[in-house]
């Protein structure tokens, strides 16, 4: 472990520890993303970066913005005081101490080498049509926790729709932005490069590290972007169009794993001629769902009518 | 000429990392918001912007220098703006005050 290693440890423990003591809501929230960004640097050293890049959009990026949000709904975060009592942080510290150790043991006591079926994922690997063992992985080996981790992703979206007063129902979510000059230079000169990125990300999955969730967050952001700059209104929840973006990814994948039945005798296979097609139509209607629900996510619960 | 190059690399990134040190103390010890944005977007410029040249220069290929320049010009334009959204704030709430 060489100096720089060993201090990039350090800075994330003390950003973590940053974000539990820290005295005001925005504070403990800026401590959060610090130590999720620090994080994605360090898979990215373990030499995992589909981790890091998922980590870095996903726990610094988006988990940061909804934090944000929620600080800046609780009014002038600024001053919200963390009421926890003093025992009670240091129990929660406590436990998560022991959680921490647990793991760390867990690790040490791992033996020489690691028990893994990653040799199994490579010899199967010419049967998905893929290169990236992590999306074959996420999308052929272990389907079923991918498609059960989007409807929880959805679960998520309706938990929030629901905090919506019954008169505002299926209406517009959010605050509606006014025009800035300087945010729509950023949107314009940024949507583009986005585009490009996200559709890369998306391509590139198959083969190198990237895939549909690195995407539809990148587009997502923009879609937040946009939105921020006051050129687009989010579209009221109630509309068929949001609706049907929203579940498309999970009734596709669902749909397609039931068929399995049929072709290939078992829930969620794939027909080895047709498994590269039909997993990149997975991974299509994943990222327009995930950037949907993601984007929705950060807007809010309705709030607003459905007149613009 | 390998010598030479790495020189300036390491010439370079440390006085990109001299920029950064300035904007974090300039940050800490300045005393109203708009003078910590003078200091904290200086370090994102300069010294971000020295340490891309720094590295550039032990780039293996133009297309790795693109890169390169395209994160610096990102973070340019994303610290100049979100900048100018901090002072707007501070500076309608200077006027309530």
């Amino acid at each position: 472990m060489n100096v720089l290693t060993l201090a990039l440890a350090i800075l994330l423990l003390i950003a973590g520890a940053w974000a539990v003591v820290a005295r005001s809501a925005f504070a403990a929230v800026s401590g959060f993303i610090v130590c999720g960004l620090l994080l994605a640097v360090v898979w990215l050293i373990l030499g995992a970066p589909d981790v890091a890049l998922t980590e870095a959009a996903i726990g610094g990026g988006l988990t940061g913005a909804l934090l944000f949000g929620a600080c800046g709904v609780l009014q002038d975060s600024s001053t919200v005081r963390n009421s926890r009592s003093v025992s009670l942080r240091i129990a929660g510290a406590l436990l998560s101490l022991l959680v921490a150790c647990g793991l760390g043991a867990a690790f040490l006591l791992l033996p020489e080498p690691a028990p893994g079926l990653g040799g199994e994922v490579r010899s199967s690997m010419a049967a998905t049509g893929l290169e990236n063992p992590v999306t074959a992985v996420l999308l052929t080996f272990r389907a079923w926790d991918t498609l059960l981790e989007k409807v929880v992703v959805l679960l998520a979206l309706v938990g929030v729709w629901s905090f919506a007063p019954d008169s505002l129902w299926a209406g517009r979510p959010g605050v509606r932005y006014r025009l800035d000059p300087h945010v729509i230079f950023l949107a314009q000169v940024l949507c583009p490069i986005g585009i490009v990125v996200g559709v890369y990300l998306f391509w590139v999955g198959a083969s190198a590290p990237g895939g549909a969730f690195q995407c539809a967050t990148i587009f997502a952001a923009l879609w937040v972007l946009v939105t921020m700059a006051g050129l687009a209104d989010p579209l009221p929840v109630g509309r068929l169009v949001v609706r049907i973006a929203v579940v498309a990814g999970a009734v596709v994948f669902s749909g397609i794993g039931v068929a399995g039945f049929f072709w290939a005798g078992a829930f969620l296979a794939y027909p080895v001629e047709f498994a590269k097609p039909l997993i990149l139509l997975i991974e299509a209607a994943l990222t327009l769902s995930v950037a949907f629900t993601l984007g929705l996510l950060v807007a809010g619960s309705p709030a607003r009518g459905e007149e613009p | 000429m390998n010598l030479l190059l790495d020189g300036f690399t390491v010439l370079l990134v440390a006085a990109g990392g001299f920029f950064f040190l300035a904007g974090t103390v300039g940050l800490l010890r300045f005393p109203d918001t708009l003078t910590r944005l003078h200091a904290l977007t200086k370090a994102d410029n300069l010294g971000l912007g020295l340490v891309v040249l720094g590295l550039a220069l032990q780039a293996g290929s133009l297309w790795e220098v693109g890169k390169l320049l395209l994160v610096w010009f990102l973070v340019l334009l994303s610290s100049a703006t979100v900048s100018q959204l901090m002072a707007q704030r501070a500076h309608l709430r200077s006027r309530e005050k």
